[in-house]
């Protein structure tokens, strides 16, 4: 159950893809902006690919609420694979979006989301993470794509304010947080809306 | 200062804020990230504690002891097992009167192995001598982590205190949250100068000798009586603390009770969503409310029953099963308590989130259904259930 003007999001991604960490990454960034946020995890077995669950919500008033999230505003597939094992569609509000990480198109994606009729958004971040990093890290292009989708923050003050996160995270490795930013800027500007 | 942090940064900030004098380390999920931050502290320089990493968490409740008696400020985390594995020096602590503060993530005791929350842990140790406060969210665990030196400390009280929070739902869940500013924290806890110690070379002591029966009843009288105090202290401490954080703490929160007839008895992140479903059952017009319990031990019983007093139907919310075949332990306490009351409430239980099986705003509202229609109707039906279960047939 969502108070109004709430933003629930519903992240679905493997152990390891670091779903849990852009997560956390984006309530912390919301908080920032002065909303009031909640971004937690939901563990089942603890191993490297198994599926795993993030929640966000993000909202102008402090939320009590401690469940899970069943209607989600957003939902995030950090990895492709999951819509054949997972009913990641399940629950979604009407007017929300899912956000796919495939470099298929919004019209590819479709029919693999039986019973879905709304917005369907992709972002190819596995490539854009493989260009500019050199390797898969598809959590942050995935941050970039939710934050432009859902419009929960505003965008220009969203890359400011994460350069900040990113330059204490990454002190000691300047090349990730030039590529960090990178994949954000790319993946913001990369996002298919269908 | 505004912040945004997990409950299990909250309390490992809270611990560098206060700079102990010794850490008993052991990890276990979900507490492990504790002495995980913790280290890091260490590491670099921002605390001077002696961090003791063990082999167990009977060891890690061993060192705390030792460096409790000897005249140090002790702490340490554990969760679930590793707090099972400790119970026999919980006793130790509390009966040495050692205010030794453990931050208790609670979680789910074995078996089946499970690593989310309930509070079978915490309950097994509910008659160890330890006071007891339990947090809602990450900034109660926080808030009560800082109030617990001063608790225990006090020379009418002298006993440890767990801090207690839900695992994954708070220990893991990054909110919003207001810090402290570490001087001002300094100043509220203040230094541990204990009147006796074992290396008090004026006049040394014998921590934890044999006590026969000529002295070993008094010795628990005096722990009795330490824990009657505990609840003035806890008070006192609150309102010291609210002086400092504008934070305003009972021995257990009222949320829209001053006229409420339909009533939740709870502990912990269930509160948050318990408060929730009253709202908006405020706004269809029922009179519902709910006390968070706050401090199980001691436990508020005359308290409570003042503001159970004016209810009609009330039910008890147990995150464990305490297998007693006649409801769980927040039950027992909870009823024991309205005894005396001349008009009581009807009074159910009903055990649920065992495991980490999730409660929604939903499921509260249903709660409130049933005690509604028992307001109405008189008959209770099964004093004592289980709620959020699958049947069988859902299961096949």
């Amino acid at each position: 159950m969502a108070t109004n003007n709430m933003v629930e999001i519903r992240w679905h991604g493997r152990g390891g893809q670091g779903a849990k960490t852009a997560c956390m990454l984006l309530a912390d960034v919301a908080g920032l902006q002065g909303k009031f946020v909640q971004g937690f995890p939901e563990y089942g077995p603890e191993r490297m690919g198994a599926p795993i669950t993030a929640y966000n919500r993000i909202s102008e008033k402090r939320c009590n609420i401690h469940s899970f999230i069943y209607n989600p505003n957003y939902v995030v597939v950090v990895d492709e694979t999951l819509l054949d094992s997972v009913d990641v569609t399940g629950g979604l509000k009407e007017g929300g979006a899912i956000i796919i990480n495939t470099p298929g198109s919004p019209q590819e994606m479709r029919p693999r989301l039986p019973g879905w009729t709304g917005k369907v958004c992709t972002i190819d971040a596995r490539r854009i993470s493989e260009e500019i990093l050199g390797s898969n890290f598809p959590n942050t292009p995935m941050l970039g794509a939710v934050v432009k989708v859902s419009g929960v923050l505003d965008t220009e003050r969203f890359l400011a304010d994460i350069e900040e996160s990113f330059k204490s995270k990454f002190a000691s490795k300047p090349r990730l947080f030039e590529g960090n930013m990178a994949t954000l800027k790319k993946s913001l500007e990369e996002v298919q809306i269908g | 200062m505004s912040h945004r942090l997990s409950g299990n940064e909250a309390v490992a900030y809270a611990m560098k804020q206060i700079n102990p004098d010794v850490m008993g380390a052991f990890p276990i999920t979900p507490s492990t990230e504790i002495p995980e931050y913790f280290a890091q502290y260490v590491a670099d320089g921002e605390v001077n504690t002696e961090y003791v990493a063990v082999e167990s968490e009977h060891s890690s409740m061993s060192v705390c002891i030792a460096a409790q008696a000897a005249g140090a400020r002790a702490v340490c985390a554990t969760s679930s097992c590793g707090l099972a594995l400790m119970y026999e020096l919980l006793y130790v602590a509390a009966s040495c009167r050692l205010p030794i503060t453990l931050a208790c993530v609670n979680r789910a005791l074995s078996g089946p192995i499970n690593i989310n929350h309930d509070y079978s842990d915490s309950m097994g140790g509910r008659d160890s001598g330890w006071i007891q406060i339990y947090a809602e969210n990450n900034q109660e665990a926080y808030d009560n982590f800082i109030m617990a030196m001063p608790i225990g400390e006090t020379p009418s009280v002298r006993l440890p205190v767990m801090t207690c929070m839900d695992g994954f739902i708070t220990s893991h869940a990054v909110e919003n949250i207001e810090l402290l500013e570490t001087d001002v924290v300094r100043r509220f806890i203040g230094e541990y100068n204990p009147e006796h110690y074992l290396l008090k070379k004026e006049n040394p002591l014998a921590v934890g000798p044999y006590d026969l029966s000529p002295y070993y009843m008094e010795h628990k009288v005096l722990q009795a009586e330490a824990m009657k105090a505990a609840k003035t202290r806890i008070l006192e401490v609150a309102a010291e603390f609210e002086k400092i954080s504008g934070r305003r703490y009972g021995l257990f929160e009222e949320y829209r009770m001053e006229d409420a007839e339909l009533a939740l008895v709870l502990m912990g992140s269930t509160a948050g969503t318990a408060k929730a479903a009253v709202d908006k059952l405020r706004e269809e017009g029922v009179k519902a409310g709910l006390v968070k319990i706050r401090v199980f031990r001691p436990f508020p019983g005359e308290e409570l029953a003042r503001a159970l007093a004016g209810t009609r139907a009330v039910a008890v919310m147990d995150k464990s099963e305490g297998f007693s075949a006649n409801g769980g332990p927040l039950f027992a306490e909870t009823r024991s308590a309205l005894y005396d009351l001349k008009e009581r409430a009807y009074l159910i239980d009903i055990v649920y989130g065992l495991g980490g099986r999730d409660v929604k705003v939903e499921d509260i509202e249903k709660v409130f259904g049933r005690l509604a229609d028992i307001a109405v109707t008189g008959e209770i039906g099964p004093l004592y259930t289980h709620m959020g279960q699958r049947s069988k047939e859902e299961i096949a």
